[in-house]
This record gives structure tokens, sequence and C-alpha cells, in this order.
């Protein structure tokens, strides 16, 4: 009988040597006469054991990591196939306790199916909720999205049903579906595990938005730094299509929905969503002014529903369970689940999906296990190289839309970047300016100039005395005021968070070398 | 009648440039929006944009050389030199910041003898940085052409580097 062992073929597991390590069983299995079938599934997220095997057994799947090809002899021996004792054997993969105190939703199926299977999408719940939506009027799809409280998880926290229902009641003769897949802030993956783990939960998010608005054309902008992502959404699309869930006459709906990969070209701008739209319109990533919002002018001029990858993977599973299961998670006004990222130096890096409401203690040392280097941490950014730094004595807060803006900060698309107490957070603020300045699309002043007279101020205020890093100090708040009340987007808007949170919690680490010097 | 435009229009060009750029306008320029498709299908072709190539895709795509050149320039991933045989991007953000990344970038540089955007003596490789490559949970990262590495240390890279050439 063949036996199912699985291999990630997620690009954070092959940064590790998942793929020397499929080739390493396949070889020991050619060797031992054994019949093996490797599938190649997404990954867990649990990246602090990757590369993590999996052998199906009669209980369930078991799973084995961090595994390097030496270990694979040494498995064999051990008989993994049938779930032996090992010292890499983390029992029953569903056991694993990290993964089981998660509550995934829009994760459900990733590291479990195989990718590239449509059937395999099928055999676990997939499209289910398109099913549920080719039932539905329009406008009840929509309803359903505004009730369940699903919120832009892009970053900007914007509900996904009103942004709808503005596109919906726009008359045009096309509309657009254009999903945000360049996921460019620091510390985030989730919509790269996503595409790479369970490319059809996309699709058919975007295929039920399609429906709700009424739009036959869909676009992906994958950001060109995921080439893995591009193949796994190539490959899940051609089968999509293949199968009629794409096309012209949407599983015999007689709706038409039709799907596109368009790779971006490395501007972080472009995650800004006009000036993602400009950038599929083949020009330069230029920010527009808004209004008009995307939804009633957006891609080529027509009315356009612009969504962030996760959000649109979250549509299905609020149309297969109702809206009221998916509000049923998640506290206040932030409903449902936000897929974590926890990254930077943390024992146990990862991706952790739970309702909103969690502490930023109970995920960095409850799922991180603490730094990785073992020292205290120091700070902690959310939300990207825009998010404020939080100050180990902010831990305790919970996670929810509301709650970071009280704070000062954003919880934004959910990454989380931990710093242990070597950080130097002069270094960071300026690095927030310098990214800034790099990555400015030119248009407004503000963020344009603001940002490279930031850097300089900066470094005047590490390089002076006391009296020159006063007045120094002085620019520089008021640059960084000017620069979020006049900046045209988000990017110069929110740049100084960074560097504002820097100063006021880290005072100490922008002491001038010269005050430094001082016995 | 007006006189159709020839390719005597446009300034000196390599034939293997035209020839390549007319694969791609052929193929590509109709869709909506066509312009980035149209230049990462030149840069997949060539190695990168080349200057006399823009006259001929501004011609191809009814725009103008201008508009051409400013998306070709706008974009971090045109480029408008040939790179070394191999690319190297290393990642400069924040997560891969609290691992460690300043160093290993400053060794990579050491040890390749190039800064930024800059290719090696021998033509090998050239260094590009990066912000962010999604491989967060495994700082300190790099991507080598398309082939992610994580958790990246001076040593390992110089083990690989040994082991590549």
């Amino acid at each position: 009988m063949s036996m199912t062992v699985y291999v990630p073929r997620d690009a954070s597991a092959l940064s590790l040597g998942a793929d020397a390590v499929a080739k390493a069983i396949e070889a020991e299995a050619a060797c031992r006469n054994l019949d093996v079938r490797i599938v190649r599934n997404g990954s867990r997220g649990v990246y602090w054991l990757e590369p993590m095997v999996e052998v199906e057994t009669p209980t369930g799947r078991v799973a084995y990591g961090p595994v390097q090809p030496t270990d694979v002899m040494g498995l064999f021996d051990a008989d993994f196939l049938h779930g032996g004792v090992d010292v890499l054997n983390l029992g029953l993969t569903e056991e694993i306790p990290w993964l089981k105190s998660q509550q995934r939703l829009t994760f459900a199926r990733a590291g479990i199916v195989d990718p590239r299977s449509l059937d395999d999408y099928l055999a676990h719940d997939g499209y289910r909720g398109l099913a549920a939506a080719l039932k539905m009027e329009p406008s009840a799809i929509v309803q359903a999205v505004t009730d369940s409280g699903l919120r832009g998880r892009g970053g900007a926290a914007f509900p996904a049903g009103i942004k709808w229902k503005t596109c919906l009641d726009a008359a045009a003769d096309q509309k657009y579906i254009v999903c945000n897949a360049d996921e460019g802030d620091s510390g985030t993956f989730s919509d790269r595990m996503i595409m790479e783990g369970d490319p059809f939960v996309l699709i058919e998010g975007m295929t039920i938005a399609g429906l709700a608005v009424g739009a036959t054309r869909g676009y992906i902008y994958l950001r060109i730094e995921y080439p893995h992502a591009q193949r796994a959404l190539e490959a899940a699309i051609e089968a999509a299509r293949a199968r009629g869930y794409l096309g012209d006459n949407v599983c015999g709906s007689g709706k038409a929905f039709h799907l596109e990969v368009r790779m971006a070209a490395g501007a972080y701008i472009c995650g800004e969503e006009t000036s993602l739209l400009e950038s599929l319109e083949g020009k330069r990533g230029q920010v527009r002014f808004k209004p008009p919002l995307p939804a009633i002018q957006g891609l080529f001029g027509k009315p356009t529903v612009i969504n962030n990858v996760i959000t649109l993977a979250t549509v299905p599973i609020i149309l297969d369970r109702g809206a009221p299961f998916y509000r049923d998670y998640g506290m206040g006004k932030s409903r449902g689940t936000l897929p974590l990222q926890l990254a930077g130096n943390v024992k146990q890096p990862g991706l952790v999906e739970r309702a909103f409401g969690l502490t930023l203690r109970e995920l960095i040392e409850g799922y991180g296990g603490g730094t990785a280097s073992g020292r205290p941490v120091r700070a902690v950014q959310v939300g990207g190289p825009l998010g404020a730094y939080i100050p180990a004595t902010q831990l305790d807060t919970p996670i929810d839309y509301e709650a970071f803006a009280a704070i000062g900060g954003m919880v934004g698309h959910g990454g989380v970047v931990v710093f242990d107490d070597t950080v130097d957070m002069a270094a960071q603020a300026r690095f927030a300016m310098e990214f800034c300045a790099i990555e400015s699309c030119g248009k407004c002043t503000p963020c344009r100039i603001g940002s490279t007279r930031g850097v300089e101020v900066i470094d005047r205020i590490v390089a002076g005395d006391a009296a020159e890093k006063a007045r120094n100090e002085a620019v520089l708040r008021d640059l960084c005021q000017t620069m979020v009340a006049g900046s045209l987007c988000a990017l110069g808007g929110m740049a100084p968070f960074p560097v504002l949170s820097a100063l006021d919690h880290f005072h100490k680490d922008f002491e001038g070398a010269k005050q430094k010097a001082l016995p | 009648m007006k006189p159709a435009k020839t390719i005597a229009s446009l300034p000196p060009i390599d034939d293997a440039v035209r020839a390549a750029v007319l694969d791609v306008t052929v193929r590509l320029k109709d869709q909506p929006g066509a312009l980035l498709p149209v230049l990462h299908g030149v840069q997949n072709a060539l190695g990168y944009v080349p200057e006399e190539a823009i006259p001929l895709i501004a011609r191809e795509m009814n725009l103008s050389r201008a508009d051409v050149h400013g998306v070709v320039s706008f974009y971090h991933f045109f480029r408008m030199h040939p790179a070394g045989k191999r690319t190297i991007y290393l990642c400069r953000a924040e997560s891969c910041q609290s691992m460690g990344a300043a160093k290993l970038e400053q060794h990579i540089k050491q040890r390749l003898g190039v800064d930024f955007h800059e290719t090696t003596t021998d033509g090998a490789w050239t260094l590009e940085p990066v912000y962010c490559l999604g491989n967060c949970a495994c700082s300190p990262a790099m991507m080598v052409d398309d082939e992610l590495k994580g958790r990246v240390t001076p040593e390992s890279f110089d083990a690989w580097l040994l082991e590549t050439k």
C-alpha cells in the first residue's frame, strides 16, 4: 500500500531546505523498495519546526520536524512511515499545542491540502461558499459580508461590505475585482502563505466578489518577490478554468468571471490601492487623489473592488458558514479572526490565526516563546514599516483595531516584529525615514522631501551635543507633523509613527554621540 | 495616403534587442495596461531593459518615449544595465534587521567586494537590496534569482558561496 508523506513546498520551508528533504525521502524510499507518495503541501505556518514532514497514519497525520536531509535515513530506521518514535516526532499534527489553540478560519486548509489539486480543495469544503453565493442575489451576498463585520485586512481596516456596496450601486458596463497581493510590509507573510498553500480559496473569494458586485474580470496584483506564489496561483487558475470554476460560465450559472495574475515590479508604494491601480494600467505607481473612490472610478476608470488577499480569502467561509458564525469571533468592532504573523527575534515564529482580542504578550510570550536570542524584549513593531514601535511596557494591549489606535499604533496587516534589548531605536527611526525616502512615489512634497530631511535631522540628533539634540528634536517633531497632516497617502502619512514612537518611548537612544562621551 | 511608419525612423537598435522586443510586444501589447507585462517580458528575455529598446517599445505601444522611460525608471525591479550572472537580493527590512541583517549585509558586501546595485568584477554576482521577501519567520533572508534562503548567517553565506562556485 502506498504511504503518503507531506513535505511543504512553501517558499519559507524551501528556504530551509524542504526540497532537499523531499528528494532524500524519495531516494531513501526507492532504496528500501517502499511505495511512498510525496505530496507537496503548503506550510502550516509552524516555521520554527520547518521543514516539517507529515505522514498519513490511521490515527491522523503525524509530524516530524525540523527535518534536514541528513535526518531522513534515521526517520526511515525509526519507521516514521507508520508514525514511529524518533527525536523529531512531534506527535499528531492536530495536537501540537501551538496549532491546536489557534482558531483557523481563513487558514483552515493551509498546510493540509495539496495546493495544486482542485479535488483536494473540493474534498476539504472548497467552493461551498461559491455554491451558496450562486443561489443568492448580489445584494444579499454584499449584505452577508457586511453583517460578518469583515474589515479590510490589508491594513486600513475599512469595512469590506461597504466597499462592495458602493461598487454594486455604481452603474457601469464593466467592473473589476482587484486583489492586492503586493504584500510589502516587513514582518508579514500571510498573503504569501495563502497564495502558496491554498490558492483556490483566494480564487473562490474573488469569484464571489465578482458575483456580488457584477464584475466579470479580476486581477491579482502580485509582488515580484513572490515567484513561488505566482506559480501556485497560475496553476490553480488554470485548474479552476479547466473545470468551469472560472470563465464565461462560472459553474453553469451563465455568469462570467475571468482572472489573471499581474506581476508588480518592486515598488512598495504599489501596495497603496490607487497607486496599485495606476501600476495595473501600465503607469508609474503614483498615488491618485481621492475622491473619486476606486469603488466608483477605479481600474481603467471603472468601478473596482480592491481588497487584500486575506480579506478576499476570508469571504468563502463567511458565505459557507454564514455571517453570524464569523462575526461571533473577535471583540468590539474588530470581528472575526486575524492571521497574525509572528516574526523577527522570536523563538517560535510563524502564523497564528486567532480571534481579535489576544494580547501582544500572549502572542509573543505564549506562541513566540520569547526572543530567539534569549534576551529581553525591548520593542515590538506591529503593522509593518509604518507601524509604531511598542515598548515592552505596553505588551498587554489586546490586538484589536481600536485598542491599537488608542495607544498610537496600528494592527495593519497583522505583522509583529520583535526586537531584543540590543536594538538601537534611533537607528530604527532613521531607517523608517530612509525607507520612506527610497519608496516615496514622489507625488507629494511632505513625503518626497520630508523623508530625506528626516534622515538628515536624525543624523544630526545622534551626532550632536545636548543643545543640538534639543533643537533638532523640535525640528523632527515639526517635520513629522507636516508629513502626517500633509501627505497624500499612508506612506508619508504614517512613516512618522515609528519615528515618533521611538522618540517617545526610547528617548535615551537618541542621545548624541557627544552626550554619550561625557563622563 | 499616409506613409507607413518604418523602423528607419527609430534610432539604431541592435538586431537581437529588436527581435526580443517585437517578440514580446506582438504577444502582449493589446491587453489592457500592457506596459508592465511587456517590460517584464523584455527583461526576462534580455536580462535588462536596454536604453535603446525604449523608443521601439514606445512605438509599439503607441506611447511616448518619456512615458516608457518614466515607468522603467520608477520601478526598482527594472534595470537598464545588465546584471551579473546571478543576482542576490538581500533583505534589509525590519524583521531581518532584528536578526542581524545589518551585520550580514556588511559581511556580504565585503566578501563580494561590491556595494548594493553593483556587480562583481568577474560578472558573477549582482547585489541588490530588497525590502521584505515574505520570509520574516526565517530571518535574515535573501533570494538568489528566485531561490529563497532563510536564517542566513555570515558563515552559512560563505559556505553556500563556496558550494555554488
